[in-house]
């Protein structure tokens, strides 16, 4: 079932092929290199008969290291987006590679493996188990990777002193605030050693100060691990400390920032690229 | 994921809803302490009544005119007391062979009466049957040959009539005629529900002119031993036959009665357990309910779990532990509530309950399955959902 690691001449000749489309820039040999490629990506739902279309035909490259945000107003499509990025979803149409990996070729569990060792995830309203330890809630998304329990603990130990909260290893959310809280969510989202974190409006539930601290450890992630950060945001402050903007609206990419990438190599660009 | 792992979250998640998991347990606890009990009530029952049998003496074979099956009316009888002495000659040992005639009689002493079983027989009676007497001799060669009024009375009998006195050597009056008390019988409890306790013996030629009438209504043969039951039998019927060309008699041996008596007894406990079954079932339906509501509730955690990479196997596996765990915790706490149960109504009942392993097992493995077939259907619900949706779910 796994699929070939894709060769540079294919990854030219798929971008060539959807040339119609939000051609992202011809950059052979950089396929493997990619957090994700997405080419012509569409998905449509349907609601009591009838089709939306959430999103409809998105390009993009997101190399690995970058530090991007997926700005858009509600019901852009900047959700659904983060979702087929996220593997929680599959295209209707068009090619998504995840670390290089079609994801097309991916059955369910496949998809699970793949969400669970490539990419961690925070979640505006941080999704944590409610009566479970910050430790355990860390260690989560290893106890789906078969890691023992010894093990688990240690590595979600070192993920929450990573984030500033080995103090904090036996409270439950209840008894912890929002930043915290979101921090512990950080702490899970990295314990697995991911290629990118998905931040799904990670500062929406918080105040100002918390928010700032938050965002201030997403790029230090980025900038010590080489974790590429991607989050999904409608406040302009937030977008603005990404180094590179996606503006999603009405399903398609009306602009992308992203002349400059994270990493030192150039990622996908955009109509205006 | 690891099994123990989702033991582990199993276990985590009922003892978050502690109330809620009690509750849906008590469900099939009730159940499961039901088909304990309800076994134990119907399996303690076939045993006294197996004892019972057993207790009316060693390989005894009822010889009785005409088709024998259990709770008919018996039948016009033609055997009369030459017929016993010729059994006799068939089986070669005359103390193994006794008689009965039986009716129903009142019996009276001063202002107190009885109704009691009217049972007209013979000297041999302690050589056929386990009769062991209290007080007092059975009756004699000599009662039998010179029609005397004598009796040897069932301990229930004696009680009812004498209270505490000594009734040997008393009166008592029999269908209006008195006899003299000679004997006084152990008690021995019932078969059949025919109180033996409650029997009077007198001579069989006492009691076939006192009834008025010349037959019998049974002869009692007793084997020498387990191996001689069907051969005797068979010899006895066939000199029957011989002396009365074209009639039907029966033999009934005690093995014969067990194994009737242990199949009706054997239904009884089924069905028993049947209807306790039902209300394990009801519990199981409980406990179906209870995950539908929890993989509802939990329709985020879900979502949650399948981003961080669950696959559906994975949060399958860990509802349909939930539901065995809620099951079987349930059913170990009905078996020993339904052990100790039926040990309780032993105690201190008249009801007989025999604790049966296999009731325990067929409990435990049932409620187990219960789990698992009630579990089956929240738990695909869990495992199909889509973490998209189900994230989005507040």
């Amino acid at each position: 079932m796994t699929p070939p690691p894709p060769l540079p001449e294919d990854t030219a000749a798929d971008a060539g092929e959807d040339a119609a489309g939000n051609v992202p820039g011809n950059a052979p040999g950089n396929a493997a290199e990619s957090a994700f490629e997405a080419i012509g990506l569409t998905r449509s739902y349907r609601l009591d008969g009838v089709s939306v279309d959430a999103l409809r035909g998105v390009s993009l490259r997101i190399g690995r290291g970058e530090f991007v945000a997926i700005v858009g107003p509600s019901g852009s499509g900047k959700s659904t987006l983060m979702h087929l990025l996220g593997c929680l979803d599959r295209p209707t149409n068009g090619v998504l590679r995840v670390g290089g990996v079609d994801v097309s070729t991916l059955d369910d569990i496949r998809l699970a493996e793949l969400r669970n060792q490539t990419i961690g995830f925070v979640f505006q309203s941080f999704h944590l188990l409610a009566r479970t330890p910050a430790l355990d809630n860390v260690a989560l998304p290893l106890v789906y990777r078969g890691v023992a329990r010894a093990e688990r603990r240690a590595r979600a130990r070192a993920a929450l002193e990573a984030v500033g909260l080995g103090h904090r290893l036996d409270h439950r959310p209840s008894q912890m605030s929002g930043g915290e809280q979101q921090r512990v969510a950080i702490a899970r989202a990295l314990v697995g050693d991911p290629q990118v974190v998905l931040a799904d409006e990670p500062t929406g539930n918080l105040d100002t100060r918390n928010g700032a601290d938050v965002m201030a450890l997403l790029e230090r992630l980025n900038a010590d691990n080489g974790v590429a950060v991607v989050l999904v945001t409608h406040e302009p402050e937030v977008a603005g400390r990404a180094r590179r903007q996606i503006h999603v609206r009405d399903g398609r990419i009306e602009l992308d920032t992203g002349v400059v990438a994270g990493g030192g190599r150039a990622g996908g660009s955009g109509e205006d690229g | 994921m690891r099994t123990a792992e989702a033991l582990r979250m199993a276990v985590e998640a009922l003892r978050v809803n502690r109330l809620r998991s009690g509750l849906t347990m008590f469900g099939v606890i009730i159940g499961v302490l039901s088909v304990v009990i309800l076994v134990a009530i119907g399996t303690g029952a076939k045993d006294a009544v197996e004892r019972e049998i057993a207790g009316l003496g060693s390989n005894i074979i009822l010889v009785v005119p005409g088709q024998v099956t259990l709770g008919a009316a018996p039948t016009q009888s033609r055997l009369d007391l030459s017929d016993v002495a010729y059994v006799r000659r068939v089986v070669g040992d005359p103390s193994r062979v006794t008689v009965a005639v039986n009716s129903g009689e009142p019996v009276r002493v001063g202002r107190n009466e009885v109704f009691a079983t009217l049972t007209g027989t013979d000297e041999n009676v302690p050589g056929v049957f386990d009769r062991p007497l209290r007080r007092g001799r059975y009756l004699s060669e000599t009662d039998v040959d010179t029609r005397r009024r004598v009796a040897v009375l069932g301990s229930e009998v004696a009680a009812k009539l004498f209270g505490d006195v000594d009734p040997i050597g008393r009166q008592v009056t029999v269908a209006g005629v008195r006899f003299r008390v000679v004997g006084l019988y152990e008690t021995v409890g019932a078969t059949f529900g025919v109180a033996r306790d409650q029997e009077v013996h007198i001579p069989v030629t006492t009691a076939q002119r006192l009834i008025g009438m010349n037959r019998i209504n049974a002869v009692a043969v007793s084997a020498s031993g387990p191996d001689e039951i069907e051969p005797l039998r068979r010899r006895v019927l066939a000199a029957l036959a011989e002396r009365y060309p074209g009639e039907r008699f029966s033999a009934v041996t005690q093995t014969q009665l067990l194994g009737t008596v242990g199949t009706v007894l054997g239904m009884l406990t089924g069905v028993l357990a049947a209807i306790a079954a039902i209300s394990l079932l009801v519990g199981g339906v409980g406990v179906s309910n209870i995950m539908l509501v929890g993989v509802r509730e939990r329709t985020k955690e879900i979502g949650l779990r399948k981003a961080l990479g669950a696959r559906g196997r994975d949060v399958l596996v860990q509802f349909l532990i939930e539901a065995v765990l809620l099951t079987t915790i349930g059913g170990l706490a009905g078996i020993v509530l339904g052990v100790g149960g039926a040990l309780l109504i032993q105690a201190v009942s008249p009801v007989p309950a025999a604790i049966t392993w296999w009731s325990i097992v067929l409990a435990f493995g049932v409620s187990a399955g219960v789990g698992v077939f009630f579990g089956v259907a929240p738990a695909r619900r869990a495992a199909r959902l889509d973490p998209v949706v189900a994230l989005r779910t507040e």
